[in-house]
């Protein structure tokens, strides 16, 4: 017996969420399967040890859209919102960097970063203007791609001479060069670098980096946020939204194939053997798996099959979580401080180096860091008293050699620990429980591809009208019936909701206009 | 001082490569004319392209077809992956059967065309004049299959004409009297395999036969010892073109590029715009260029292939294609022309902009000729014809006639 559906969507990440609550909202029966028993995919709370929890990916919120919020009336109470940067010096001279102006830097630092940031947000604010549309597709003859890249023309024309100049200089650049070119405080570019390069196999000299430090300032100038109870509680406020709008969501279920007959969708079979129908099928999951695994190359084209299984998507961010008897001393902070983002990367060259093992397939052995305390302003994630350390860091290689075994992890958290000793030397005696997730096992949890954040590498070559792949790049696949939701698709990673928001419109549009 | 001794090296050969036939070709060979084919020596003609010729027509021409790329493709998938390959059903290509196909990219450009052999159940040759390892390769991704490269591992010759049965059967080769046009046989040669197909580039009656290149030679001289009274000739290039284009058969780079070899747009060709049409199975679910081509289907294609009967008597070389005698608008242009010697005709292959090359349709033709130094120019008419130009009842005939 088998169930018909006008969509299934694989996956209950936020942005699986976002598009079936969309479609529901639009009138279509819509059946939502989730492997793992929550929802949410990498923007989940749980408890990694008792009595602690913590997001166990994703875990500050920056990108959010408010389309997405007023469509779907999210409510979503923050527990910290517009966090100021910390960056660690470790003679406890810290430099506090918030989105136009920075402290404990000299007067010239100052002013450099005001019109760093100001330029920055210029360029990312017209970022922003395309996170929300179906990017065009380039070659075609069709009238509204042509009158879409004409608008993108326009709008990088319209920034003005020296500043579409600038831009055009810029998108292709490195951030190291742009921070020596600016700044002189070590800090500083140290936590620049560091931004543009969280996420991404990607180091502050590689080219690109720019284009990331600019995607993550797009979803709002680069203000960041936690959630009251989590990432989970996005994910569970966008599930909600979605089962009012009248979407099936069912958890646990994880996807065996989808089904192609015909040459085109025809449903899904479950792990458990069970089939569903639907002629449209949306893939929340990363394109590779989506096409390698759920749909099988032999389903696609040649040409088609050979991009997608050379799409870059190895992750090195590692994710740390701690569970302490109390917060560790930091000098130069005072403690209401802890429930800002602190970030250990002293220098860009600092940052640079961490990276430099990375690229031959070993884990760095003075990792950058980005932490938080996210229990310090909401106390249902440990118990009275007690505190939780949520830290991303780079670089952790998804491509170790001898792959992540206990030893390899083990080494790696001793060298995470040194690292954050030197500037919190009562840290380890203050741990009671630890957790270590490692790139695959980030793949292995959230099933994505590599353990990357962003499905995909977040470069040039993998963006915009080219994300993830051209052929693909206005949420169908090249396979009828097949959709892409997920943070492959454009504009990518991020907990924005953009890429599920987008693919429910190219969707109804497209019916529209059948 | 000691110099390190490194490990001896194999000599890098140098120049064109022969073939293992090349101790006979070269014998044979006047002229000396010969032109690079794939790495290897190919004889343009070896002593007279119109006596060459005339053998394929009424002898035997035996054309060293070595260099021609050869794939193994092997693997219990091997069906479905060509499948996808190719726009025809290969499904309904039986062991002992071959195929001419043709192979697109995702737009459903041509990529190249080739035969498709199906030696012995689930295990097949691809033939093509250009390599595409890298493509057949790619293609590979999510199928079971191998796809080995093994152009130096079988050696064959082009037996074309004829009398191309006579010697055959002198030669000792069993079984002929029933292979029909586009089958393939495995026979017995001095106690190595001999392959021996009922296929060829002349739409004559004709045979090609592959065997292990250790053999080579053994297979030349028992050839040409059958064919002695059957006026067997090596051929070379030339004279197999124009019995190609007497065929209307196409050729890469001639009638169409190679669409990865393309820089502009509108410079590659689809299988519709190209009169092959009828290989390209809409009924199979997915195959490369399937989607592009039935939008081209839908929409009506750009270009279309011509064969052109034309007036007069000098070949239409490179000539642009008019609608009217006025020569104002060119629609297209000629890629092959010849006068064909054994149709009594001044033939030519095309490529126009549809609507135009309809069967029956008249075009005229700019035909530029030399005439002690000076050139002429002349307006002539030629009719769109459907047929090829070459394709006499021998050709089919099972068994086949003693000549």
């Amino acid at each position: 017996m088998t169930d018909k559906f006008d969509a299934i969507v694989v996956g209950a990440g936020h942005n699986g969420l976002v598009c079936s609550a969309l479609l529901a909202k639009a009138g279509k029966s819509v059946l939502v399967l989730e492997a793992n028993e929550q929802v949410g995919g990498a923007a989940v709370t749980r408890e990694f040890t008792e009595g602690y929890s913590v997001s166990a990916c994703a875990h500050l919120l920056y990108q959010l859209q408010p389309e997405v919020r007023k469509e779907l009336k999210l409510a979503t109470r923050l527990a910290s919102e517009d966090m100021t940067t910390i960056a660690l010096g470790d003679d406890g001279k810290h430099v506090r960097l918030r989105t136009d102006s920075v402290d404990g830097v000299s007067d010239e630092d100052a002013e450099q970063y005001r019109s760093f940031r100001k330029r920055m947000t210029r360029f990312s604010n017209l970022l922003r203007r395309y996170f929300n549309k179906t990017p065009p597709r380039l070659g075609t003859s069709d009238f509204k791609d042509l009158m879409a890249l004409a608008q993108l023309g326009l709008d990088v024309r319209m920034l003005g001479k020296a500043e579409m100049e600038a831009l055009l200089r810029l998108i292709f650049m490195n951030i190291h060069d742009e921070v020596t070119e600016r700044f002189e405080n070590p800090l500083l570019k140290g936590a620049i670098s560091l931004d543009a390069v969280l996420g991404t196999h990607l180091g502050p000299r590689s080219p690109n980096t720019i284009l990331t430090y600019l995607y993550r300032l797009a979803g709002d100038n680069g203000r960041t946020g936690v959630p009251a109870g989590g990432m989970g509680s996005v994910s569970n406020d966008l599930a909600r939204a979605a089962r009012t709008a009248g979407a099936t969501i069912r958890t646990g279920m994880p996807v065996k194939r989808i089904i192609i007959e015909n040459g085109r969708a025809a449903g899904v079979e479950t792990e458990s053997g069970e089939r569903f129908d639907s002629l449209m099928v949306i893939s929340n999951a990363d394109p590779k798996t989506t096409v390698m695994k759920l749909i099988g190359a032999k389903h696609a084209e040649t040409g088609f099959a050979r991009r997608i299984s050379h799409l870059r998507a190895k992750g090195n961010a590692a994710k740390l979580h701690l569970a302490l008897d109390g917060l560790p001393t930091i000098e130069g902070l005072s403690k209401k401080d802890f429930g800002e983002r602190i970030v250990i990367a002293p220098d860009e060259h600092y940052v640079e180096r961490a990276f430099n093992p990375a690229k031959y397939g070993e884990s760095s052995p003075n990792p950058v860091i980005e932490i938080t305390f996210p229990s310090f302003r909401d106390e249902t994630l440990a118990p009275t008293g007690k505190h939780v350390m949520s830290a991303v860091v780079q670089y952790a290689p998804y491509g170790l050699k001898g792959g992540w075994n206990e030893e390899a992890k083990a080494n790696f958290m001793k060298a995470i620990l040194s690292t954050l000793a030197k500037y919190m030397p009562d840290l380890e005696q203050r741990i009671t429980a630890s957790e270590l997730m490692t790139p695959a096992d980030i793949e292995s949890e959230f099933h994505m591809t590599g353990g990357h954040w962003h499905h995909a590498e977040l470069t040039l070559d993998q963006f915009l009208f080219v994300r993830p792949v051209n052929g693909a790049e206005q949420y169908q696949l090249p396979i009828d019936g097949v959709y892409l939701c997920g943070a492959g698709a454009h504009p990518g990673g991020g907990v924005s909701g953009a890429a599920g928001r987008n693919a429910a419109r190219a969707i109804l549009n497209r019916e529209k206009a059948a | 001082m000691t110099i390190a001794q490194g490990p001896v090296r194999e000599p890098v050969h140098q120049g064109p490569l022969k073939t293992p036939f090349y101790p006979r070709v070269e014998k044979l060979d006047i002229v000396n004319q010969w032109h690079e084919w794939k790495g290897y020596s190919s004889p343009d003609s070896l002593y007279c392209e119109d006596q060459e010729y005339f053998a394929i027509r009424n002898g035997t021409g035996v054309f060293d077809l070595s260099p021609m790329t050869k794939y193994r493709i092997t693997g219990p998938d091997a069906l479905d992956y060509l499948n996808r390959l190719v726009t025809r059903d290969m499904a309904k290509v039986r062991p002992g059967r071959v195929a001419y196909a043709v192979w697109c990219d995702d737009q459903g450009q041509v990529i190249d065309d080739g035969t498709i052999f199906h030696l012995r159940k689930g295990e097949y040759r691809l033939c093509c004049q250009e390599r595409h390892f890298a493509w057949f390769q790619s293609s590979t991704i999510g199928f079971d299959v191998s796809v080995v490269h093994e152009t130096e591992d079988v050696c064959g010759l082009a037996v074309q004409g004829p009398t191309s049965y006579s010697v055959l059967k002198t030669m000792g080769v069993e079984g002929l009297e029933e292979l029909k046009p586009f089958g393939l046989i495995h026979v017995d040669f001095q106690g190595t395999e001999l392959m021996v197909s009922r296929t060829g580039f002349t739409a004559d009656l004709g045979y090609e036969i592959w065997i292990d290149p250790d053999k080579a030679l053994n297979l030349w001289d028992a050839l040409f010892a059958a064919g002695e009274d059957y006026k067997i000739r090596a051929i070379g290039t030339h004279a197999l073109e124009l019995a190609r284009i007497e065929a209307g058969y196409l050729a890469p780079y001639t009638e169409f590029l190679p669409c990865d070899e393309t820089v502009r747009t509108g410079r590659s060709r689809s299988p519709l715009e190209l009169g092959l049409g009828w290989m390209v199975d809409f009924n199979k679910p997915n195959f490369n260029g399937r989607r592009a081509l039935a939008e081209e289907q839908r929409n009506g294609s750009t270009w279309q292939l011509v064969k052109l009967d034309i007036e007069g008597n000098k070949p239409a070389h490179a000539s642009y294609i008019f609608p009217t005698n006025k020569g104002k608008g060119s629609i297209g242009f000629v890629t092959s022309a010849a006068w064909s010697p054994v149709c009594k005709q001044n033939i030519a292959l095309g490529t126009v902009k549809a609507p135009h090359g309809k069967p029956g349709d008249t075009v005229w033709v700019e035909v530029y000729y030399q005439r002690e130094m000076h050139w002429n120019r002349e307006m002539a008419k030629a009719i769109v014809v459907d047929k090829p130009f070459w394709f006499p009842p021998r050709r089919g005939a099972t068994p086949p006639g003693i000549y």
